[in-house]
């Protein structure tokens, strides 16, 4: 299934959070989360097994709530299809701190490779630039992604979206904590917020 | 458009004004909203205050979803919409029991008391049931005098105890939608 001269996503991952400083990260469900473990835990990383189409939407409350942080949401083409209302949300707030990746393998990798919309005719970039998000663009270097990551520790230039194609290659799944009250109140705590 | 006849919108209600103080009390900040008639003054006051942000959504699932990503960012919130918007939820309000966060909605209802359009009659008639098997306490208010002390319950419940609550407001409240050729 893999093609030449597409990024791994590890590396994607791994790549953009190397210099991660205080950003907050939530990862989508399925291999986006896996590739925000397999880059290594972090008690700011929010990670998702379930709400399908809801990656962009915790980011965008996170950012609201955190102005001063970068928010970066790492998700995948199916997951953001899902939720692709949230774009044109993001696009009415307009938060400066958040950032958008989508990992776009084109496919449903989580339950058996199936085509997704990208594969055929949808834009992920396009849509996101129409919904208001400016600074929206197509990545296929490392060298973008590290670019990106500069450009998201800099809150008052975003939102930013990113779509990156990588190789469709269903990689080794690296299973992070997935207790959400856990991974909720870790974050949390991150920030100097107590439990109730 | 079609707009309520009833008096109550008509003239700034009492009840709106309530729920809006309580939310300024409880230190409510994101307030996600899919618009609806019966929360348009609610709506409104919303996105005149310096504190509170009002944020309109394309579905009300989002809204479950911003509001796990302010809490986990240390900020209250609080849903608005319609009880057809209950049903868009369903999937998303997972996240309540997952993440344990104070999750409060406030759903006015259609559907119910005397309504006009038979569209809205089977989501009207499920929102309390399909928010119960969600996992939601559900409190009603049907009387202006009571929205008050119902709201703040469910605030209490919500933010104090991360008790997941939603409160119906019961068309009999916010007035039945009148349609005119």
């Amino acid at each position: 299934m893999s093609k030449a001269n597409l990024l791994d996503r590890r590396e994607v991952v791994s790549t953009l959070l190397e210099d991660r400083r205080d950003a907050l990260v939530v990862a989508g469900l399925g291999a986006s989360t896996y590739d925000l473990a397999a880059a290594g835990d972090h008690e700011r990383n929010l990670y998702l097994w379930g709400a399908m189409g809801g990656a962009v939407m915790l980011g965008l409350g996170l950012a609201l709530a955190q102005p001063d942080l970068p928010v970066v949401v790492v998700t995948g083409d199916g997951e953001m299809l899902m939720g692709i209302g949230s774009l044109a949300t993001v696009g009415v707030q307009k938060p400066g701190n958040l950032s958008i990746m989508v990992l776009d393998n084109e496919a449903y990798g989580e339950t058996g490779g199936q085509a997704s919309h990208t594969s055929v005719s949808a834009d992920l970039v396009g849509i996101a630039r129409a919904c208001g998000i400016a600074d929206s663009k197509a990545i296929s270097t490392l060298g973008e992604i590290k670019s990106f990551a500069r450009g998201a520790q800099d809150i008052s230039s975003g939102p930013r979206f990113a779509n990156v194609k990588i190789d469709a290659a269903n990689l080794e799944r690296v299973l992070s904590n997935r207790d959400g009250t856990f991974i909720m109140n870790r974050l949390r705590a991150a920030l100097g917020h107590a439990p109730i | 458009m079609h707009a309520r006849t009833e008096a109550p919108l008509e003239q700034a209600a009492a009840w709106p004004e309530e729920i809006f103080a309580i939310l300024e009390r409880y230190d409510v900040r994101q307030v996600p909203y899919v618009p609806d008639a019966g929360h348009s003054q609610l709506i409104q006051r919303v996105l005149g205050s310096a504190t509170l942000r009002g944020i309109p959504l394309t579905t009300e699932e989002e809204g479950v979803a911003l509001l796990a990503g302010a809490w986990a960012g240390g900020q209250r919130g609080v849903l608005l919409m319609q009880s057809s918007g209950v049903g868009n939820c369903i999937n998303m309000l997972s996240l309540t029991q997952i993440f344990r966060f104070p999750f409060l909605a406030l759903v006015t209802m259609r559907g119910e008391w005397g309504e006009f359009n038979p569209w809205q009659v089977p989501m009207g008639s499920s929102t309390q049931g399909v928010l119960e098997l969600s996992g939601i306490r559900v409190l009603r208010a049907t009387h202006p005098l009571e929205v008050g002390d119902v709201v703040e319950a469910a605030a209490s419940q919500a933010y104090n105890a991360c008790t997941p609550t939603a409160v119906l407001l019961a068309q009999r409240l916010i007035g039945t939608k009148v349609f005119v050729k």
